[in-house]
């Protein structure tokens, strides 16, 4: 017991320390430093294309790196690219199971994956020998439900799951190569930056965690939320991470200073935020909401700068094309029973900005 | 946990004279003490002679050196190290020897010199108009007349004002003139360098950032410039914890990024020649394709602002490559090429790509051997050993840095890419057909989930719900 007691002193003496570095190198709050950068009017989003064809709620979308072919996941057991300019479908895959939760697009465009309620991450190759899509690998080793994974490259994928843990796969052998352990609940989503060397995980602990992938260690982790953060992604020049949570809030986390910079709150939202994406400069931030709304960000001064409203159900996805152009959210938007095809199908709705005006 | 007692000065709210002295005075106290770390005679910076026309200078240093010890002292990159340096050189702590007009630390041979302590901006500020007047008239004298525009007209104006003590002021520069004339040429080359620094600093011609001004200008400075010089500050206290970066040079970096990226981001700025989401016209991804034969403005433009965006373009690198085979070190960028398919390839090719390698670049005699240093080439030699995915990591890095220090500015000031920046086109900006109704339809097709469907939709975008296309 004595043993218990130190260590746990020494714990408690160590996170003070960190505390204390980072406070002593708080020394601007991003609000007084960003008082004379030019403001960002109100940015107008319009619907571009509306892509139909599913069936049932869309959990999950993710934008290849061509910027015009996207793969989007529903519950309705199918899994469909889309040419995003023409609106037609490339690709609809059918899923062993529909539960599925996550998608993702390989940065070579060869392959798609897929997750869910199975536990497993299904990968499928896009490029066959005869056109037909085939499963490719079907990665089996988490004990929970595969929330989110992204593709390091044509031979690893990285995972998150409902275990509390991440991985790291080899595709070809299709074993797991690293195990990430840290988390004290459900990883939700993960994110993955430009030079493949580390990703981050939010979880439903309320944190978010920076990987570093060769060594397999937690370099960070980012406390401040008071719920599940649901959604993750990277700031674009890699130095910062935004996090969106049950709590209503989103927050930019900054790596180099180890500590939250800017929460992004309104006390008009109540509801959860349910994904995130940065615009190319990173200026703006949009983030999907449980309250069927996508509100923009301006990142720097944390102010409301627009609202998608156009969804009839909760915004379940987002992304932002790799060129900046446009930004697709799904949602769960009225789900009718198979009985009645009229009209109202699962939506992803394709924005892109008509005129500009700002300051 | 080491003491953190030193006071950062922050940037002051209200704008008067006497909170921009005091501000003034913290941050000067904290420049004194990097400056007095670098003279130190053991963990310094190396010091050495430096010819300048056919006088030798004693206790110069190059440009690079200052960057280098900055970097190393504070564990920051070379960017911030530079902010540093050059606010060091704006303040006056450190002048340059060979162009002394230019008040910039530049990262090469330059040479520079420590201003001696008698002109610190603690000491000797403000810079007094007698002592101004003195020096005006020192170099009237010498120069029979000759001053430059502005010094001519602050002589006059000084004249006037202080007319009553003015020949005081003649007596002390024919004395101050004569003194100097008894000193070692070497010696009073550097005192009229070590003046000369001084008076740009305090009295700078038009043109020049007045860094220590006091009049109606101040607001800007305090906004914009000042905030580079809080970086500075906030640097010093990083010694005490060299992991943790301060929060000031953290959020500058965000908006440095925002604002240089705004241009290139569609959503806050458009884009030419129409977005293709609008105009259904794919011509923008047309024109910025990986072999389209010449390249917009743009995209040649983002190239300069990191070594990461050239690199990322497949252009870029190719563009890159042809600049390094001219200049015989095409081999470090095939290096690095390499790792990083080593790094996101096949698992079960790895064995042979590593063996490869190192034949190519790493074996002694190897056709295209790369200059890494002996540390990390003996502990990259003995890891391929055992070959796995992350074993050149330490090799690939180096070579990248080497190329980021030296090839890729060399890259962005070299005709090569001048000439390609001049080529480059600014598209035509396409405007919407006026007409809606000869758009092009886009038909999307059924679903294949669909069995039947009635009355469909003709691609045209109708949605339900609010809002309108």
């Amino acid at each position: 017991m004595g043993e218990m007691e130190q260590l746990r002193k020494e714990a408690e003496s160590l996170k003070d320390q960190i505390t204390a570095a980072r406070k002593a190198v708080a020394d601007a709050t991003l609000p007084d430093t960003v008082s004379s950068t030019a403001v960002v009017g109100r940015v107008q989003l319009k619907t571009r294309k509306t892509l139909r064809g599913h069936l049932a709620k869309i959990y999950a979308m993710h934008w290849a790196t061509d910027a015009k072919l996207c793969v989007s996941a529903s519950q309705d057991g199918k899994l469909i690219v889309w040419d995003t300019l023409t609106t037609n479908k490339v690709n609809a895959i059918p899923l062993k199971s529909s539960w599925v939760m996550t998608c993702a697009y390989a940065p070579s465009g060869n392959m798609v994956a897929c997750g869910g309620l199975d536990n497993m991450c299904s990968i499928y190759n896009l490029k066959g020998k005869d056109g037909n899509v085939k499963v490719m690998r079907e990665l089996a080793a988490h004990t929970g439900y595969l929330s989110c994974c992204r593709f390091l490259s044509d031979s690893e994928i990285i995972t998150s799951s409902g275990d509390c843990t991440c991985l790291l796969w080899d595709i070809e052998t299709g074993t797991q190569k690293t195990t990430f352990a840290g988390h004290l609940g459900d990883c939700m989503s993960l994110a993955v930056p430009g030079d493949f060397k580390t990703f981050v995980s939010g979880a439903c602990d309320f944190t978010a965690k920076l990987w570093d992938i060769r060594d397999s260690n937690c370099t960070h982790t980012f406390s401040g939320h008071e719920s599940d953060v649901n959604a993750i992604a990277f700031f674009p020049n890699g130095n910062a991470v935004i996090t969106g949570s049950d709590d209503a809030t989103c927050k930019l986390f900054d790596l180099r200073s180890d500590q939250e910079l800017i929460t992004y709150q309104d006390s008009s939202i109540m509801c959860g935020v349910t994904s995130i994406a940065p615009s190319l400069s990173g200026r703006l931030i949009l983030a999907g909401y449980d309250d069927f709304n996508v509100n923009i960000w301006d990142s720097l001064k944390a102010e409301r700068v627009g609202v998608l409203a156009g969804h009839d159900n909760r915004v379940s996805c987002i992304g932002v094309s790799t060129d900046g152009m446009a930004c697709c959210t799904g949602s769960w938007d009225s789900f009718l029973p198979s009985f009645s095809f009229k009209g109202q199908d699962n939506v992803m709705r394709l924005c892109k900005q008509n005129k500009q005006q700002y300051l | 946990m080491p003491c953190l007692s030193k006071v950062i000065p922050s940037i002051p709210h209200e704008n008067t004279s006497s909170n921009f002295i005091k501000w003034l005075t913290r941050l000067s106290g904290q420049m004194e003490r990097v400056v007095v770390s670098m003279q130190d005679p053991d963990m310094g910076v190396k010091l050495r002679n430096q010819r300048l026309l056919i006088t030798v200078i004693p206790h110069a240093m190059t440009g690079n050196d200052i960057v280098e010890w900055l970097m190393q002292k504070f564990s920051v990159c070379d960017e911030e190290a530079l902010h540093v340096g050059n606010l060091l050189v704006k303040f006056g702590y450190i002048y340059p020897l060979k162009e002394p007009r230019v008040l910039t630390l530049r990262p090469d041979e330059t040479p520079y010199r420590f201003q001696t302590p008698y002109y610190w901006t603690s000491t000797r500020w403000p810079a007094s108009e007698l002592d101004y007047a003195i020096y005006l008239a020192k170099k009237n004298i010498r120069k029979q007349g000759e001053l430059i525009e502005h010094e001519k007209e602050s002589y006059n104006m000084l004249h006037k004002r202080i007319n009553h003590t003015w020949d005081f002021v003649v007596m002390q520069a024919r004395e101050q003139l004569r003194a100097s004339k008894q000193r070692r040429k070497a010696d009073r080359i550097v005192l009229e360098c070590q003046e000369q620094a001084y008076w740009l600093v305090n009295r700078p011609p038009p043109g020049m950032m007045d860094v220590l001004d006091q009049g109606p200008e101040r607001k800007n400075i305090l906004n914009s410039r000042v905030q580079l010089v809080g970086v500075c500050v906030c640097v010093f206290v990083c010694e005490r914890v060299p992991t943790c970066v301060c929060v000031c040079v953290c959020v500058c970096s965000f908006v440095k990024y925002c604002e240089q990226y705004q241009p290139h981001d569609p959503i806050m700025q458009g884009c030419l020649p129409s977005n293709p989401w609008i105009t259904d016209d794919a011509m923008y991804w047309t024109i910025n394709s990986d072999s389209v034969a010449v390249p917009t403005k743009l995209r040649v433009e983002r190239w300069s602002f990191s070594f990461v965006e050239l690199l990322s373009d497949p252009m870029g690198q190719r563009e890159l490559m042809a600049y390094l085979e001219k200049e015989f070190s095409a081999e470090n960028l095939c290096f690095w090429q390499a790792c990083e398919d080593l790094r996101h390839g096949e698992n079960s090719k790895i064995p042979s790509k590593v063996d490869e390698i190192y034949k190519q670049f790493l074996a002694p005699g190897a056709t295209r051997w790369v200059n890494i240093d002996s540390k990390t080439m003996e502990k990259t030699l003995q890891g391929i050993k055992q070959p796995h995915r992350f074993v050149l990591d330490d090799a690939q890095m180096h070579i990248y840095f080497l190329m980021k220090k030296d090839s890729y500015p060399r890259y962005l000031r070299s005709e090569l890419y001048k000439n390609l920046l001049a080529r480059a086109v600014v598209p035509q900006e396409t405007k919407k057909s006026v007409f809606p109704f000869m758009r092009r339809q886009r038909h999307s097709s059924p679903s294949p989930a669909m069995l039947t469907q009635t009355g469909e939709d003709d691609g045209k975008t109708k949605h339900h719900g609010t809002g309108n296309v």
